[in-house]
């Protein structure tokens, strides 16, 4: 077998040594880890990923292939992949290709055959990290200079390259209910899909959009989508945001939703030392006490009091949702008007389909003019 | 939501005896819920008729019942003990069957226990088949959940009429309410239909069938399902058999977590775990449900749910690091998953998925050498009676470890020139018929040029397990080509889980070199750990696999460590007593300031609990193993040494290994094992100390094993060297079956030589389990068999304190076992069996390691031994141990206080599991080779009482009226008539066959003559057969001692037809004279009325007192 020698080089110095996967050349991001054992399709092509390099902690993948129905998005977005063992060979009744040549096709650069787990403790002991993959060199010391180079994820914007273009329509499953104005940071395609179930015509548009062209619609609600990125660098949309509030339309955000909504609220966002990527995190639900496992790819997170409620422009808030692995904040809500959000994925594509009732509770906040968010 | 505080106390049923389908993961989970509820301050009262348990010791409950799990006795126990509650989902079928019976009897209302963990309307909507389907109709309809087609049948006439609606045959048969899928099967015809579903019916306590249309060749998966009290449900594992459909899940090897699925379909096998199992309604617990999956087009059929901790749940608990049934426990008594943490990280709740970074492969054990006339195709019946797992970084390697940890030398793959000419088409027809050791001929077929293609379409084994298959062989290959052992091949190699045994095999060298060359490259196995979350958390507790990757996670340490090796995976001959007697060591050492490091690769076990020792090593139990193990420990602090003898015949076959390579054994030293183990040193050991032992020889061809034989005189016992469990060993009447057996024993060499033995008739044989220190002797227990010697001591029943020695013998044995223990020189355990024939007390065998027996001694004497033995290897004195409290200050298992109870160990038999290639069950004759899969303990104040309980554990519990019948060999008449007229005296029919019949006649016991199957009815006669009556369950109990010359030979056709028409109904089926007057004993006892309960605490108060007194 012959096979292409590529290198891993991080920010502070560590190497591992692999072989080429996916596409030869180079690329620097931000390594981060993502614990899903299913979904790593799903995981490429989330637009979230974008600035990042992702390592698996699952060790082989690859396995089912590549079909043409669950791509969450037009394309692959990490910008480096990881993978222990790639599969040789493709299985699966709906797969249409193999995930090396997909890479390959999309010029996504990876490498195989590393210690996986033992990245994935140097992130968790250190923190995500910059970090270059290489199958064109052999040259450490001039990768690392180039990764020390690159500038950092803190105050990254990447919503120009992952917004949509232009505004479309998915349209509603069946009747018709309600219409829904998507601000799109990078959104995954289940999610309109999800809304469409419920009978909501979902207008996906530009992270541009301005409050105009946002009522021009007269949306029964508005949503944000998940995005890459520092949300400390979301200003046009916090402000469209708060626009938005101010008016009393439903809200309802999802991941850099969440925290566009929190910096609408004049809450302070951070960044996590390894962030959460995965889908087996246990979120509870403040309100009902239940636990969900949800699915997680946030590397930011909102500053707020767990306990009691907070003041905000619009009365009172509270938060919603949190992560019982380590209490990070998952989720806000306004208690005198309709307006929501969650730090993880309900549309859950890679993962469980636990929190799909978010997306009753929005449609609930629309349909019901009397009702308060986040009950 | 917190604990429940109204209750007080539980009741918690364990599994009983291990058998087939049902082995020590329920000890595992029931020892789990124990500490558990005990920690909760919770007094738990525990019934459990399985002796070598660890869940039975004293310390894990606060009243053990160690008594038959029948209706009739756990009302007893429950009407003496009142608890507020039933825990029934941790003690597997058997368990659950006891509650359904305990509530439909009206127990659990009278006493007013309430059963938790699960409910008797969920138990039954997730064991019957009907109600099952109807919940899964009520899932949502693009979840795509299906049922099989099926039909349910109580008559073979509804049977026969069924199979049209199902698309016609095959169809698969499925009894409802039995263990381990027994009596089902997958029908090809009318014939089959009638052999199965017959089979089936009978088999159902409610006379029901199932039959379902055929989804063989289908993808099988498995979740791990819990939910607690505010409805959070987690999926704890997916599992995915390599072997497709058709082939138990327990037979299958199976991987975790699943591999060929896509997020989109896993999460909808989620989405309909998580319905079923809020519809079926388990409040609280564990579950598994299994499905099969189309390859095709992904169609999904949900086969069933065991609405309770399963086989499967140990091995997902193993698996991933969470510990289910202790979780299961949790929930039970009213806590939230949120509430209870994870133990391993100690941090993050139990309410979360566990992610693996690693690939879990299980593989089965079969114990068909055992059985040469069963069938050994596998099928929805389970048939292994054991399994191994292993843990690596990815699938070649964790299934090639897995292969390895098996212990069976043509278990692993196999690259040897000789094989060079395989007939690919043979291979791939015998690959299409799954069988023990499909694999193997599936890496043949790949070596011989199949296609992947070919390989799907001959085995249906899903193309990425055969690809990984395939890139197994590419690495052989390589190996076999390479000009040399460079380090990148070599790490190659040892990344997709190749021993150094196999790669020396392949480039002609032996292991040692391979693992010199090894060593001196520097490629050797880091330790990662089994974390349940793919390091994204700190884990605490080292739960630790090798693989050949970068880096090691083996923390330093100070303390110093005691590595102690398991016993592999269960097998007949080394099963759960052997891993009771490692667990006791890792509780005992870890008591007395050592750190315990425990080695094995069996998922079914408490030793495998991460909790049990300090460091968990979940490895194969093979030298390089270890040896790699020792090296990572000594690196990590002080290794004081390795104890290989509690765990079988495995470690002890390692010591030599060990000792070579310099490791420190403590205890009993290789040089000593050698001494006991070779015959010829043995000899010498008991001509030192003057002891007798059977004539014996040792032959490598037929011409002298004849000679031997014929020195010594027929009946003769012959057998291979080295073995455990009697394995090939047969008794030998005559020249004749002398050269049939040596026929058949092909593997006769002069490295393999067959001993031949005087058999000694009419002998009382006796085993005894003793401690030595040098010094002392510690007679730890004297036990009588009931059968005759001849019978392997594992198969036998036998009695302690022995009911028919005197003092005088027992002190016989003291001074010949003390002799012995010397002699060989011993440090800590020694088992002895031996025969006390016209007087003369020969020396059968010594085994300086735990016996089988030592758990069942343990409780029967209230001496903890193998904790005693433990801390004898480390150095300390019998006369320490003594003043510490750890022994009694004076007396031993030899001289027990008068009013101690009499313990009656009673083997368990899995002939019932067994079928013929023709359909016919296996022969159930009682001989030197052992069979059995697991024990039972009657306990009472007298022997008959004992008796009839430990009959009632078993599987066949004695009947106090109805009909008897007797047919004897003739050397047996004369022993029969004295017990067969006290039947008659208490109130039995006799029937018997016109021999007996003449017999019993001259003595006064009138007996009504029944037709042999083989004879034409006398005038006036029934036409019935008594295989007819035994089928019509018109007899209560049958004594049947084998005709002539038999064991190895070939039994007469209307014994075999008795017995085996006795397995098919369940009815008790005594082989042997000895067996009989006990169980008259027994019968006696029963019909006069009164058997009470007492704990093993009360029992061992009054032991302890009259030690003392």
């Amino acid at each position: 077998m012959t096979t292409t020698e590529a290198i891993l080089v991080l920010e502070d110095g560590r190497v591992f040594r692999g072989e080429s996967f996916g596409a030869v050349g180079e690329t620097i991001g931000e390594i981060v880890f993502s614990t899903g054992m299913t979904g790593y399709q799903e995981t490429l092509t989330d637009p979230s990923y974008k600035g990042q390099i992702v390592a698996m902690t699952a060790p082989h993948i690859g396995n089912t292939g590549v079909n043409d129905e669950d791509f969450e998005s037009r394309r692959i977005w990490v910008d480096g992949y990881i993978v222990r063992d790639p599969a040789r060979v493709r299985s699966n009744w709906r797969s249409n290709r193999s995930l090396d040549d997909e890479l390959a096709a999309q010029d996504v650069v990876g490498i195989s055959g590393i210690d996986t787990r033992a990245l994935t403790r140097h992130l968790r002991e250190r923190g995500a990290m910059r970090g270059g993959i290489s199958s064109t060199t052999t040259d450490v010391e001039a990768l690392l200079a180039r990764v020390t180079a690159a500038p950092g994820m803190k105050g990254a914007n990447f919503l120009a390259d992952v917004t949509t273009d232009e505004t479309y329509v998915v349209p509603a499953v069946g009747d018709k209910r309600l219409t829904v104005a998507a601000i799109d940071f990078g959104i995954k395609g289940m999610t309109p899909r999800r809304m469409a179930e419920r009978g909501i015509e979902v207008h996906v548009m530009p992270a541009t959009a301005t409050y105009e062209e946002i009522t021009a619609i007269s949306p029964d609600g508005v949503f944000m989508s998940n995005g890459p990125g520092d949300p400390a660098t979301t200003d046009h949309v916090t402000a469209v945001l708060k626009q938005v509030l101010a008016a009393r339309i439903p809200y309802f955000g999802i991941c850099l939703g969440n925290q566009v909504f929190g910096r609408a609220l004049d809450l302070g966002t951070y960044k996590l030392v390894y962030g959460h990527r995965g889908i087996n995190q246990p979120v509870q639900d403040l309100t009902t006490g239940k636990v969900e496992i949800t699915a997680h790819n946030h590397g930011f997170a909102v500053d707020a009091p767990i306990e009691g409620t907070f003041e905000t422009p619009y009365g009172p808030g509270r938060v919603t949702h949190v992560c019982l692995n380590d209490n990070v904040v998952e989720g806000l809500a306004l208690l005198d008007q309709p307006a929501f959000s969650v730090q993880y994925h309900p549309e859950a594509a890679a993962g469980p389909h636990d929190a799909a009732y978010l997306f009753d509770r929005f449609v609930d906040l629309m349909t019901s003019s009397t009702s308060k968010a986040g009950a | 939501m917190p604990k429940r505080e109204d209750l007080k106390s539980i009741l918690v049923i364990g599994s009983g005896p291990i058998v087939i389908g049902q082995a020590c993961e329920f000890d595992y989970s029931g020892t789990q819920a124990c500490r558990v509820l005990r920690e909760e301050g919770i007094r738990v009262i525990l019934i459990n008729s399985n002796p070598a348990t660890i869940m039975t010791d004293p310390e894990f409950a606060d009243a053990t019942y160690i008594e038959p799990i029948t209706p009739e006795f756990v009302e007893k126990v429950i009407a003496q003990e009142r608890p507020d509650a039933l825990l029934a989902t941790l003690g597997g079928q058997t368990a659950l069957n006891a509650a359904i019976q305990m509530h439909e009897a009206g127990v659990l209302e009278k006493y007013g226990v309430e059963l938790i963990g699960a409910s008797i309307d969920a138990i039954q909507k997730g064991e019957n088949r009907e109600s099952f389907k109807a919940v899964v109709e009520t899932l949502p309809k693009e979840w795509g959940a299906e049922s099989a087609k099926s039909v349910i049948c109580h008559t073979m006439q509804e049977c026969l009429d069924g199979v049209d609606g199902l698309g016609g045959y095959p169809v698969v048969v499925r009894p409802s309410f039995t263990m381990g899928g027994s009596g089902s099967g997958l029908a090809y015809n009318e014939e089959d239909l009638h052999r199965i579903a017959g089979s089936g019916l009978a088999l159902s306590p409610t006379t029901e069938v199932l039959l379902e249309e055929s989804i063989l060749g289908w993808k099988e998966y498995e979740l791990e399902v819990m939910r607690d009290t505010a409805d959070n449900v987690v999926i704890v594992c997916s599992i995915e058999n390599l072997d497709p459909m058709g082939v138990h899940t327990g037979d299958s090897i199976t991987v975790a977590p699943a591999m060929t699925l896509t997020d989109v379909e896993y999460q909808r096998l989620r989405d309909i775990s998580i319905g079923i199992i809020r519809e079926v309604g388990v409040d609280t617990g564990g579950c598994n449900i299994q499905f099969a999956v189309n390859p095709e087009d992904g169609r999904i059929i949900v086969i069933e749910m065991n609405p309770r901790v399963s086989r499967s749940s140990a091995l997902a608990s193993k698996a991933t690091g969470f510990p289910i049934a202790k979780i299961a426990a949790k929930v039970a008594i009213g806590y939230t998953l949120d509430e209870i943490p994870n133990d391993i990280t100690q941090e993050t709740p139990a309410s979360f998925e566990p992610t693996l970074d690693y690939v879990v492969v299980k593989v089965p054990r079969f114990a068909f050498e055992k059985f040469p006339a069963a069938d050994a195709t596998l099928t929805t019946h389970m048939k292994s009676v054991g399994e191994a797992m292993a843990i690596g970084r990815n699938f070649t390697e964790a299934l090639q470890k897995a292969l390895r940890s098996l212990e069976r030398p043509d278990a692993a793959f196999d690259w040897r020139k000789e094989w060079v000419d395989l007939d690919k088409d043979a291979l791939l027809r015998e690959i299409s018929v799954p069988h023990d050791g499909r694999l193997k001929k599936v890496m043949d077929a790949i070596r011989a040029g199949a296609t992947p293609e070919e390989i799907f379409d001959a085995t249906k084994i899903d193309p990425w397990f055969v690809d990984q298959l395939a890139l197994i062989n590419e690495i052989a290959v390589e190996l076999t080509s390479a000009r040399e052992l460079s380090p990148v091949l070599l790490r190659r190699a040892k990344r997709h889980g190749f021993s150094d045994a196999q790669i020396g095999k392949i480039r002609g060298l032996t292991e040692e070199v391979v693992r010199g060359v090894r060593h001196a490259l520097g490629v050797r196995p880091v330790y990662k750990t089994v974390d349940t979350c793919a390091a994204e958390f700190s884990a605490k507790t080292p739960y630790h696999y090798s693989s050949y990757d970068e880096e090691t996670e083996v923390e330093p340490r100070t303390k110093p460590a005691v590595l102690i090796l398991g016993s592999g995976p269960n097998r007949i001959g080394q099963g759960i007593e052997f891993d009771y007697s490692c667990v006791h060591a890792a509780l005992a050492l870890s008591e007395v300031g050592y750190e315990t490091i425990m080695v094995n690769c069996n998922p079914e076990t408490v030793s495998t609990d991460y909790d049990t020792s300090d460091r968990l090593y979940f490895e194969p139990l093979t030298l390089e193993d270890v040896l790699e193990i020792v090296h990572a420990e000594q690196q990590a602090g002080p290794v004081v040494g390795v104890i290989v003898q509690l765990g079988g015949q495995t470690p002890l076959g390692l010591a030599a290994g060990l000792e070579a390579a310099d490791v420190p054994i403590v205890g009993t030293q290789p040089s000593a094992i050698d001494l006991a183990e070779e015959r010829g040193a043995f000899a010498k050991v008991l001509a030192d100390a003057d002891l007798p032992a059977p004539k014996h020889g040792m032959a490598t061809s037929f011409t002298r094993a004849r000679e031997i034989a014929e020195e010594i005189g027929y009946p003769v016992l012959v057998r291979p060297s080295y073995v455990l469990g009697g394995r090939g060993m047969e008794i030998v009447y005559d020249e004749g079956t002398l050269k049939d057996y040596i026929g058949r024993a092909t593997e006769i060499s002069s490295e393999r030589p067959v001993l031949v033995d005087r058999f000694l008739d009419d002998a009382i044989e006796i085993d005894v389990d003793a401690l030595y220190d040098g010094t002392d002797l510690f007679l730890g227990g004297v036990m009588e068999h009931i059968e005759e010697a001849g019978v392997h001591s594992g198969d036998s029943a036998c009695a302690l304190p022995p009911i028919t020695l005197g003092e005088a013998e027992v002190e016989r044995i003291r001074a010949s076992t003390e002799a012995i223990a010397k002699g060989v020189g011993v440090r800590g355990l020694i088992n002895i069996q031996f025969a006390l024939s016209s007087d003369i007390l020969y020396v059968i065998e010594a085994n300086p390691r735990a016996s089988r027996t030592v758990p069942f001694v343990s409780k029967a004497t209230a001496t903890p031994l193998a904790k005693a033995a433990a801390r004898l290897m480390l150095g300390e004195s019998i006369a320490e141990l003594r003043a510490a409290g750890v022994l009694p200050a004076s007396g031993d298992g030899g001289k027990l206080p008068d009013n101690a109870p009499i313990a009656v160990k009673e083997a368990v038999m899995p002939f019932n599991r067994f079928r013929t290639y023709e359909g016919r069950y296996v022969d159930t004759l009682l001989g030197p080779e052992m069979r059995s899969t697991g024990e039972v303990m009657g306990f009472d104040a007298g022997f008959g009482t004992a008796f009839a309980k430990s009959q009632a554990g078993a599987q066949n519990g004695l009947p106090t009226s109805g009909k008897v019948f007797v047919s004897v060999a003739n050397r047996d008449k004369r022993h029969m008539i004295f017990p067969v007229k006290r039947l008659a005296d208490l109130g039995f029919e006799i029937l018997a066959t016109s021999g007996t019949a003449v017999v019993l006649a001259r003595n006064g016991v009138t007996a009504t003559v029944i037709r042999k199957l083989n004879e034409e009815p006398l005038p006036g006669q029934a036409r019935s057969t008594i295989v007819d009556k035994i089928h019509e369950q018109d007899v209560q109990l049958i004594i049947n001692t084998p005709h002539g010359v038999t064991s190895g030979g070939s039994p007469r056709i209307d014994g075999y037809e008795i017995r085996t028409a006795a397995v098919a109904e369940g009815i008790p089926c005594i082989t042997t004279v000895q067996g009989l007057a006990a169980a008259v004993q027994g019968i006696e006892a029963l019909i006069e009325g009164k058997i009470g309960v007492k704990s093993l605490q009360d029992w061992g108060r009054i032991v302890t007192e009259g030690r003392s007194a």
